[in-house]
């Protein structure tokens, strides 16, 4: 299992896929491309059509159009027992007659591997997920998290070059989750298989990714890096889904290379202008502005929303405050540690620089589906 | 010291088993009555309805017949009967729920209406008094228990461990027999055993399709009582018992054990 060779992984190709299920169709025209060796995750709200795409990919079910590739041949009609994919299940999905021992050595056992050879494997994948010690275990025996792993390990022990894990972590509380993302991450880098990875937890895919493609109504919106998602997003939805934002919406004018908005008497100025005739959103991120007092010196290129403090959340590492504007919008402000303190009902000043402001086009759909 | 309600509640569950065990537990004494009458409470003591139960090639090869008959028809209704509930589980509901009442119909039909339209057909067919005659009818009389045995394993069953199988490369035939088999067997297992019994001591199907030369075992007691009132029913009545208790116990002490791990 850390023979190089055959730890490669596979590359998928998937191009034009569309998938329909009697007259609902799950996936429209989706092409992704995924390297070998890459931690891609899908992410998306519940119905986007991510998990679907992982069901093509491991053969549980059959493109409608399209092609699908996997290590540069077409896999269009191969089950999934001829696939050679290890799947992870967020159930876990143990048999619950076999020990975990018996379990892990199951694949083995259908390639024809006995004795001393499966056995050395099966100890080998255990070592991995650190259960040597469970494998005379029944998984009935075991906690939800201790499954999951045996799980993983049975899914890597004949040296899939692809490994799909559809929420593995889904049904686990928050700090067992956090400490299995770091796991998986491990594994990962020691292996070199190409991981494929189905979540709605946004900030889980940006723990564990290369890539990540995200899905809203059957389409993919976005593929890119966790930077590229958060700074440069190419929708409202993606802006939305990944991290916090603070949304504004007002009448726009285009004046050379800027973009100004007016929400009520207040006007703010964005570096950047649209192409197209696409009606505009601005989006600020949480970090990206900073709270004032009424009155404070206006630096060069700030714009300022003045509003009411209606939240305002000790984090620890910070503060996070909900800012109701004018217009009644709320904004989002992250302060770093020793910063000015504000209470609720504080009146106070959203400041944020021209250059920190993501122009995008409106999609009225990217709010309701969030919802 | 404990309470007046439990004391009266003790006596009635008392109350209960000794009726429902009552007649059962008349037959043992019986047994060994040294007269040749069926009166209750029996006089003296004597083996000899035993002696006769093992002897007389009467009883004995009645006896065997309904072994043999049972057995097929408990492997023949388990394999149809588990079929039957893999395509009830898992066709459309609607259809599954159409096939199912269909399937059961043997239990719900009065047996006498089955005995005749069976003994009907069978005089056509030559197959009155012969073996497949009863296996034929016995099974189509077990199916049911079989189906409804099974159907409830296979619904508390979790398809995605079939899912699971396959991706780790296991194929239909290799997945049901590592994974979907194992984990419905008990109750495949007690689906066999109901239709075992079914068969051992079915009654009325069996008077209209019997023969002198092919009798089963119920048929013989039946027989045997109507004739000439002989205690060797009860002898056997109390080997039936025996067995079934044993099996029982058995099937308990598995049980058991299972619950454990």
């Amino acid at each position: 299992m850390h023979d190089p060779k055959a730890a490669t992984g596979a590359a998928i190709d998937i191009s034009k896929a569309c998938k329909r299920y009697g007259r609902f169709t799950a996936l429209k025209d989706i092409d992704l491309h995924i390297r070998p060796g890459e931690f891609m995750t899908l992410l998306g709200p519940s119905g986007s059509g991510k998990t679907t795409t992982l069901n093509l990919i491991a053969g549980f079910t059959d493109i409608t159009s399209g092609t699908l590739e996997i290590g540069g041949k077409s896999v269009t009609g191969l089950p999934s027992h001829k696939r050679n994919i290890g799947v992870v299940f967020q159930h876990y999905a143990l048999f619950p007659h076999m020990t975990v021992g018996k379990n892990v050595a199951y694949p083995l056992t259908l390639r024809g591997l006995k004795g001393e050879e499966r056995d050395r494997r099966v100890r080998r994948a255990l070592d991995m997920v650190k259960m040597a010690d469970f494998a005379h275990r029944y998984p009935s025996e075991l906690s939800g998290g201790q499954q999951q792993r045996v799980a993983l390990a049975r899914a890597l022990v004949f040296d899939p070059p692809l490994l799909l894990m559809d929420e593995p972590l889904g049904a686990l509380d928050k700090k067992l989750r956090e400490w299995l993302q770091l796991e998986i991450k491990r594994i990962h880098r020691e292996l070199g298989t190409t991981f494929v990875y189905v979540t709605h937890d946004q900030e889980e895919a940006l723990v564990l990714s290369d890539r990540i493609a995200v899905f809203n109504g059957g389409r993919i919106e976005q593929i890119g890096t966790g930077r590229e998602l958060y700074d440069r997003p190419a929708t409202l939805f993606v802006g939305r889904f990944i991290g916090e934002s603070t949304v504004l919406r007002g009448k726009t004018q285009v004046c050379g290379d800027q973009t100004v908005m007016t929400l009520g008497e207040e006007t703010i100025t964005a570096n950047a202008r649209l192409a197209g005739g696409a009606q505009p959103v601005m989006l600020v991120r949480p970090e990206r502005a900073v709270l004032k007092r009424p009155g404070a010196e206006v630096l060069a290129g700030e714009n300022r929303l003045t509003g009411n403090v209606v939240e305002a959340i000790y984090l620890g590492s910070g503060s996070k405050y909900e800012v109701r504007l004018a217009d009644g919008t709320t904004a989002i402000v992250r302060s770093p540690l020793g910063a000015a303190d504000f209470a609720i009902g504080d009146a106070a000043e959203v400041a944020f620089a021209s250059q920190d402001i993501i122009l995008l086009p409106d999609d009225a759909s990217a709010d309701v589906t969030l919802t | 010291m404990p309470s007046f309600p439990r004391i009266l509640l003790g006596l009635f569950c008392l109350l209960v088993a000794i009726l429902l065990l009552a007649p059962t537990l008349v037959v043992i004494p019986m047994s060994f009555n040294e007269n040749k009458s069926l009166a209750f409470p029996p006089v003296g003591f004597s083996w000899q309805w035993y002696e006769n139960f093992f002897s007389n090639p009467d009883w004995t090869t009645s006896f065997v017949n309904s072994l043999i008959v049972a057995t097929i028809v408990a492997v023949l209704a388990t394999v149809l009967g588990t079929l039957a509930a893999f395509g009830v589980t898992r066709a459309a509901a609607r259809t599954g729920g159409l096939l199912r009442a269909l399937l059961i119909t043997p239990m719900v039909v009065p047996g006498v209406v089955l005995a005749i339209g069976i003994y009907a057909v069978y005089l056509d067919a030559h197959l009155v008094g012969t073996v497949t005659g009863f296996v034929l009818a016995h099974t189509m009389l077990a199916i049911p228990f079989v189906l409804i045995a099974v159907q409830a394993s296979l619904e508390v069953f979790d398809r995605r461990l079939e899912t699971a199988a396959a991706s780790l490369g296991a194929g239909r035939l290799t997945v049901f027999r590592t994974v979907t088999l194992p984990l419905i067997l008990p109750g495949l297992l007690s689906g066999a055993l109901f239709a075992f019994i079914t068969s051992f001591d079915e009654v009325i199907v069996a008077l209209f399709i019997t023969s002198p030369y092919l009798k089963t075992l119920p048929v013989q007691i039946y027989a045997s009582i109507t004739r000439d009132a002989d205690p060797t029913v009860a002898a056997v009545g109390t080997l039936l018992f025996l067995a079934t208790s044993l099996i029982i116990i058995a099937g308990l002490l598995i049980g058991m054990r299972r619950g454990r791990t």
